[in-house]
Formats: structure tokens, sequence, C-alpha cells
């Protein structure tokens, strides 16, 4: 069953010179109890993409569909007040700056019990006590001491546990991740990557991960999407997509992973896409 | 011929120092001792706290160690009082893991490219400029580009530029710390080849540090894995990967992801008898 459908979505930002496509046409889909990577280097829109989602653009971007429909239902023409109760309840989305994402002014407790209190309608006291389990569930160490705890006083994998930790308070159906292990350790990594996967198949929801890292979509995805400069290029399950690459670019990716160098040299995209010269 | 050679090499950092009582101190690199051949490569491995970057720091001449020795083509080096005197200077350079901020905004790439021949040599303005331009060209970048500014570059292309400088005054070893970290899987793969064409080219001596164990497997001779200021392991590239003796090293192996196909296979098998029960 599909739980987030999009079709031909294309965001276009207003700049000095004139209007640039960070996302021309791309269709997404994801079913309950999916992993879909969506992968792609700097400037694939890959983020983009799921932002509109999210309703994070800012105003200068233009967002456009032909279909967006989570559950059955019509994104593009609901109320706000329906979007707020949808995003950030049954939608939520992690990022790739944990530390960042936190506010350096309150502790990583009062930050959760906000989600709790304003997301979940739980009291004071349900959401100090949610809280505390969801921190075990995340596997903080020391939870009681981490929710006193300002984000400074984390580490960077820390921080993202609590991220997941408010990600996960409301019991979302779908989960957008966005770099999540990007500015982590690869032990840090392996960690929250394991942490993601155990709770996705525990709550059934869907998970959407964004990552240009092709080792972390081997590890974790079902099914994945290849963007390139706002475009998709290639869609399949993740067998077959590292098995049998259909499209130049994708296999351009694949083999420009270091593990598969031939004779020192490593082959470079220029080498599958005849591209505009640089400027 | 051995390049560059450490032996029992320590960094100590004052992290509390009161008025009274003794100043606490860290002791970030606990005696690192390696020796590189010409025109072969000792990655370090490791991650953020294992010391690694200090290690290069002090390989790169930026700072002096706390303890041990170093010795350049041999000579020992004592970089601890006054400046590094030109001639060892330019048998050293160093490449910075973040393009975007380890070039002068405000300065062209020409002059980002003539500035270690101007300070180091007293080569006419005329030869600066004609050594400039023929590095831009050997990087894969061109005349046209003389004029330009940082911003106007990509990621890859700064990372080309910064590397461009570094060899400008034909070092003998360069210290390169996470040079393609920052940069995207196919930019990596035409700097890491760019790093191959030079290393064998100029027969130049490679310090790379990093966090990637598939980049490491990718260009090294020498490998050497730190955790908390400690080397916890060392050895030849072929030995290492084939087997890993330290539990931390092996720690480290098995976070790695792995794009193997079979590997995949077993772990979609995996998902799919875990999902159906």
């Amino acid at each position: 069953m599909s739980l987030l459908t999009i079709r031909n979505l294309t965001v276009r930002f207003a700049t000095s010179t004139g209007s640039f496509t960070a996302v021309d046409g791309i269709d997404v889909h994801v079913d309950a109890r999916e992993v879909l990577a969506i992968v792609g280097e700097s400037g694939s829109g890959k983020s983009v993409s799921m932002l509109a989602v999210m309703g994070l653009l800012p105003d200068t971007a233009t967002v456009t569909a032909d279909e967006m429909t989570f559950d059955g239902r019509d994104m593009l023409t609901m109320s706000a007040a329906e979007r707020r109760r949808l995003i950030g309840r049954e939608i939520t989305m992690i990022f790739q700056e944990p530390i960042a994402s936190l506010n350096p002014s309150y502790t990583a407790g009062f930050q959760i019990e906000e989600v709790l209190r304003l997301n979940a309608g739980l009291s004071s006291r349900e959401a100090k006590a949610r809280a505390l389990e969801l921190f075990q569930a995340v596997g903080i160490p020391e939870p009681e001491r981490r929710l006193k705890s300002y984000p400074h006083q984390m580490s960077g994998g820390q921080c993202q546990r609590v991220m997941i930790a408010m990600a996960i308070a409301t019991k979302p159906r779908l989960l957008i991740a966005d770099e999540p292990t990007t500015a982590l350790d690869v032990t840090i990594q392996k960690q929250i990557l394991d942490l993601l996967m155990t709770l996705q198949e525990e709550q059934g929801m869907g998970l959407i991960l964004i990552t240009h890292d092709m080792g972390v979509v081997a590890e974790t995805a079902d099914r994945v999407v290849v963007q390139y400069k706002g475009k998709r290029m290639e869609e399949a399950d993740v067998l077959t997509l590292f098995e049998a690459p259909k499209h130049p670019y994708t296999r351009a990716l694949l083999s420009a992973l270091p593990e598969n160098a031939v004779d020192g040299r490593l082959p470079t995209v220029s080498d599958f896409l005849i591209e505009e010269a640089p400027r | 011929m051995i390049v560059v050679e450490g032996e029992s090499l320590t960094q100590d950092y004052v992290i509390s120092a009161g008025m009274f009582g003794k100043p606490k101190m860290l002791r970030a690199v606990k005696g690192a001792s390696f020796s590189v051949e010409q025109g072969k490569t000792l990655a370090i491995v490791g991650e953020s706290g294992s010391g690694k970057s200090t290690l290069a720091r002090i390989i790169a001449l930026i700072d002096p160690a706390s303890g041990g020795t170093l010795r350049i083509q041999g000579e020992p080096v004592a970089i601890g009082s006054g400046r590094v005197p030109p001639a060892l200077r330019s048998k050293v350079q160093m490449v910075f893991q973040n393009p975007y901020g380890s070039l002068n905004p405000r300065q062209k790439i020409g002059d980002v490219l003539m500035e270690p021949l101007m300070l180091n040599t007293d080569m006419p303005a005329s030869e600066r400029h004609d050594r400039a331009e023929a590095m831009l060209k050997r990087v894969g970048l061109g005349p046209e580009h003389f004029n330009r500014y940082p911003h106007m570059f990509s990621g890859g292309q700064r990372q080309r530029i910064a590397i461009a400088r570094a060899i400008m005054l034909n070092p003998a070893l360069l210290v390169l710390d996470e040079p393609v970290s920052a940069l995207d899987l196919s930019v990596q793969a035409q700097v890491l080849n760019l790093l191959g064409e030079l290393q064998q080219e100029f027969g130049l001596t490679y310090v790379f540090i990093s966090h990637d164990l598939s980049v490491v497997r990718f260009l090294a001779d020498e490998v050497m894995v730190m955790n908390k200021g400690e080397v916890v392991e060392q050895g030849s590239r072929e030995a290492l990967f084939a087997d890993p003796q330290h539990p931390y090293t092996r720690q480290l192996f098995a976070a790695t992801p792995v794009t193997d196909i079979e590997a995949i296979r077993a772990r979609v098998a995996r998902r799919k008898a875990r999902l159906a029960s």
C-alpha cells in the first residue's frame, strides 16, 4: 500500500538571474513499512524534494506537483490546519547536523517534552515519563542525566539519538532522514543506522533515507531512487541497482567507489556521461 | 630513501591552567613512530579525537611536537623556536579538508599559486606567472581560470587549486588531511586520480589522513590506525586489510558499509525473513 505518492514534483527558485529549477518532474512513492533511499550528489535535488513535502522551503521556492497524497489524503489541497496535524505527527524528519538541529538554549529534555505536549497531546507529567522512555528506546546512556543536558554537552551521535527520539515521539507513519549519518564517525554511523532500521521494523514506519553514500544505501534500503541534477535517473530495488544498474549515471556512481578501482584508477562520471564543459 | 620519519612523537595540550596548582594536560598523540619511503603513501586512519590531525600538523611543520623526533629527509627538524626556514618549508606542504575554508576569498587563483614562489624563492615575476599557469593546466584547469576568485569554483575545482598550491614549490612530502571527505563521490574519484598521477609524475611522498577505509585501501602503501591518541596498529596495506589484529581496527572494518552484492543479498534475505515472521 502506498503511503506517500508524489507525481511530477517540480521546485523552482526565484533568483536574481531568473528562475532555477532544482527539482524537475520527480515521481516518488513509498509504501508503509518500506525503506526508500533517495541517492544523489550535491545539486541533485534530493533534499529539496523532501523539504517540499515537509513545507520547509523558503518563500522564494515555487512547488508544483500533479499529485501529492499521504495515505490517500491530498496534501496539495488540504488546509493549513490539516497540514499542521500531518507534518510533525504523521510525517517527521531528521537532518544532517544533529547539533545544529537542536535549540542550544534549551535542554534536550525540554525540547522532546515540548514535542510530546504539542504534538502528542500529553500533559507535562506524562511527557516527562514518555521522554525518559524514548531516550531509553534510542539507546542514550544515562537517560535521566541527558534529559537535563544542553545540546553542546552531548556528542554528535548522542544529539542525533535525541533527534531520532523526537522524530519517533509521535509514532509517525513516515520518517524522512536527510543524510542522518554524514557528520558522524563510521562506528557511530553504524550504530545510528542500526537504530533507525530497528525502529523502522518495530514501529512499522515508512522510512525515506536521503543520502549520497552508496555504502549507506547498500546497508539499509529496500528500494532506491537515483537523482541527478533534479531529475530521476533510475529506480530499482536495492539488489537490482547494485547488480545490474541500468542508467549510465548509476553505473558511474557505483564505479566511482574506491573499492571498485581498476588498475589504480577510478572511472569518473565524465567517463560515462558527456557533460557540458565546466565554466 | 626515507623522506619522513617520526620517532615516538607526542603532543600535549594544556586543557586548563589556573593561577595556582598544576595545569591539566591532555596527551593528544601518545608516541607515534613511522617512516615513509619516497614515492610511497602512509595513510593515518582514525575517528574524531584519535589525534590523527594533530599528528598531521606536526608532520606538516605547523605545530612543534611536545616530545620525540621528526626527521625530514634524514635531518632532524626542530620548529619549536622561530620560523621554519624556506628551504625546509618548500620540502613539506599541506592540503586541508575544506577547500572552501583554505583559500582566501579575496585572492585570485593566479596569486594563490604564485604566492609560495614569491615568499620562498627569488624567481622573477614573469617566471612565477608561467609556472602558475603551467600548474593550473597540470591539475586540470585552464589559463582562463588565472584571474578568477575562489567562489567562482566548485568544491572539486577548489581542492585541485589547493593541491596545485601545495606542489608549486616541488615539495618532497605532501600532508593531506582528509582531502576528499568534503567532496561528492564522482568528484572524489577525480581528485584521487589526480593525486595518483601527481605522485607518479613528481615522485611525491604522501601522508594521507582519512577516516574512510575504502579510500585508504585504494591509495595507501602503509597504514597506521589511531584511536584516542594511540597508534593501535600499523603495517602494510595488504597485511592490515587481510588480517586486522587490533580489536579497534576490526571494529572499524565491521562498521564500514559494504557494497558487495553478496552482502546486500544476505541483508535483504535476513530482512525479508524478519518481516515475514
